[in-house]
């Protein structure tokens, strides 16, 4: 309970800190922080997969699912605000998780990250041949509002970052809520034996299936973010390297902290801009030996150097 | 006294192989009774067809007079019968207590398995305590089941089935792996706390010293088969459990390392 509280105003104060700092942020930076958000959610799925003993190659087909919804229903349905149209992204990664879900919540390990990453790749094709979303060159995504607040220029900018800032709040708070609950304790408990949660009488199959639902959500929360900061979608959102990037945010943050994936997803961007401007030639190899780095050193995350108490109260 | 477990022509056939053949068990509530016989004589195939973790070729096991022939593992522990395991169950990575905890979330949750994940339900904190203290492992709250000795492993996953409250309790070699000189104790224990439960107990055990002590009641398997069933004197007196089961089960025990 004391642990609760203080994960709920420690969130709080980490929300505060992201929207009262936004003014004081270069231009630059206040994009790569959205976007940090937004790769942060996905990753937080991850995190749940992950303790469920699940690691996902294909998180890009719920992220992709997520945008292509926010900019589709800006389209079709004529949904003009920034709040339905995330909302309308999570939604629809959620649906597709659903109905994968039932064949994917059937396989573990190896095979449950190759048939995620085939999945992935199979919208990445459709995608890339689909002339209506723009093919490989997809298509921009506008807001005309942010809560009823016109979302042009640099007020857009603040806007699309403060309901990134705010999924992310919510979004932590409800996985950390979450795995503190019964159900959400059997995450650990599936992941070291399968066999004995399904003779105390619950069923592994539905809630490897719950967690890939919402893990999906989240990811769709984070395509949806990214194509309103992005103002565009393309198929290369789908794509493996993109879910790959996605395992190595989750790898880097670690698994024992909630608030870990956004830090991780922060580091990767900052790291990334940085490689970018210094080694445009071989940023790549950077990233490689951070990666290195981070599985030789730091196998339990970035989060294992904040950490001092070795076991969370869960 | 009434048949809470009943089985009519159970079989099951892997093959060439017949690991259950035509069984036929009828057992009573409120009695602990002892499954004996060698190395592959479907003493745990009888387990594994009970709790549908194996669908039996041919045959029906009735619980409480109804019929759960082929209903998976998690459908016949809700309904009031579990298991422990040869090689203990548990999950390695949490805590003694957390282990416990999870357990009983599982137990409280109900058929409402998700419904009912919303924090701030009936907690199960409190009665996972009481399970640990009851079976004197609140020494070890805070130590990681996966590095616990085997004896406690032992009793954890035997604490864990005992917290499902099932109406009967399907042991799985209670005492292999545990020393010597704790086996004893260990199973005082256990049956002390069943006795308290009012749960009917069923056991396979190598150990004839085990057998003898704490069962009513004895079937003996030979090849898939019941090749007796009654008191413990009168089965351990038998002349082909004699040949057959004890004195192989017995040289079993005593080439086994402690």
């Amino acid at each position: 309970m004391i642990r609760r509280r203080w994960t709920t105003a420690g969130l709080g104060i980490a929300l505060v800190a992201v929207v009262g700092v936004a003014p004081l942020l270069p231009r630059w930076s206040l994009f790569v922080v959205t976007i940090s958000l937004a790769k942060g959610l996905v990753a937080l799925g991850l995190l749940l997969l992950m303790r469920t003993g699940l690691v996902s190659f294909g998180q890009g087909l719920y992220y992709a699912v997520g945008a292509y919804a926010a900019g589709v229903g800006a389209e079709a349905l004529h949904l003009s605000d920034a709040v339905p149209m995330v909302i309308l992204g999570a939604l629809a990664a959620a649906a597709v998780a659903l109905v994968l879900g039932l064949l994917l919540a059937r396989y573990r390990a190896i095979f449950f990250a190759m048939l995620s990453l085939a999945f992935s790749m199979i919208l990445y094709g459709v995608l890339v041949k689909t002339s209506a979303f723009g093919s490989t060159d997809g298509f921009n995504v506008a807001p005309k509002s942010i809560l009823g607040f016109a979302a042009a220029g640099p007020a857009g900018r603040f806007g699309v970052y403060g309901v990134a800032a705010l999924c992310a709040f919510g979004a932590t708070l409800g996985i950390d809520r979450y795995l503190r609950s019964k159900l959400g304790r059997l995450a650990p408990a599936v992941r070291d034996n399968e066999l004995r949660v399904e003779y105390m009488g619950a069923s592994v199959r539905n809630v490897v299936h719950l967690h890939l639902v919402l893990a999906a959500a989240l990811a769709g929360l984070g395509g949806a973010l990214t194509a309103l900061a992005v103002g565009h979608v393309d198929p290369e959102m789908a794509y493996w390297t993109t879910s790959g990037e996605f395992v190595f945010i989750a790898i880097l943050s670690g698994t024992s902290s909630v608030a870990a994936p956004f830090v991780g997803a922060l580091l990767l961007e900052l790291l990334r801009s940085f490689a970018y401007e210094h080694a445009p030639n071989t940023w790549q190899l950077v990233m490689g030996v951070a990666m290195l780095g981070v599985i030789l050193f730091l196998p339990e995350g970035l989060w294992s150097l904040f950490r001092r108490r070795v076991r969370s109260a869960t | 006294m009434s048949a809470i477990l009943e089985t009519t022509g159970l079989t099951k056939t892997f093959g060439a192989i017949t690991a259950a053949s035509d069984l036929h068990v009828r057992i009573e509530e409120n009695t602990v009774v002892g499954l004996i016989g060698g190395n592959g004589a479907g003493k745990t195939t009888f387990i594994n067809l009970v709790t549908g973790y194996l669908r039996p070729t041919a045959g029906t096991v009735r619980f409480e007079g109804r019929d759960i022939t082929g209903l998976p593992p998690r459908r016949v522990t809700r309904l009031g019968i579990c298991r422990s395991f040869q090689i203990p169950q548990v999950f390695d990575s949490l805590t003694t207590y957390e282990n416990v905890l999870v357990g009983l979330g599982i137990v409280s949750m109900g058929r409402r398995a998700f419904a009912g994940s919303a924090p701030g339900g009936p907690a199960p904190e409190a009665a996972a305590e009481q399970v640990l203290t009851r079976f004197r492992l609140d020494a070890y709250r805070d130590e990681l089941a996966g590095v616990l000795p085997e004896g406690l492993r032992k009793l954890l996953d035997i604490a864990m089935a005992l917290a499902v409250k099932p109406r009967i309790l399907l042991l799985d070699e209670p005492t292999s792996g545990v020393s010597a000189d704790e086996k004893f104790g260990l199973m005082d224990l256990v049956l002390e706390v069943i006795r308290e439960a009012g749960v009917t107990v069923l056991f396979v055990e190598h150990d004839m010293d085990i057998v003898r002590r704490y069962t009513q009641r004895i079937l003996a398997f030979y090849e898939g088969r019941i090749i007796a069933d009654g008191s413990p004197g009168a089965v351990l007196a038998d002349a082909e459990v004699r040949r057959l089961v004890v004195g192989e089960s017995e040289a079993d025990v005593g080439g086994a390392p402690c």
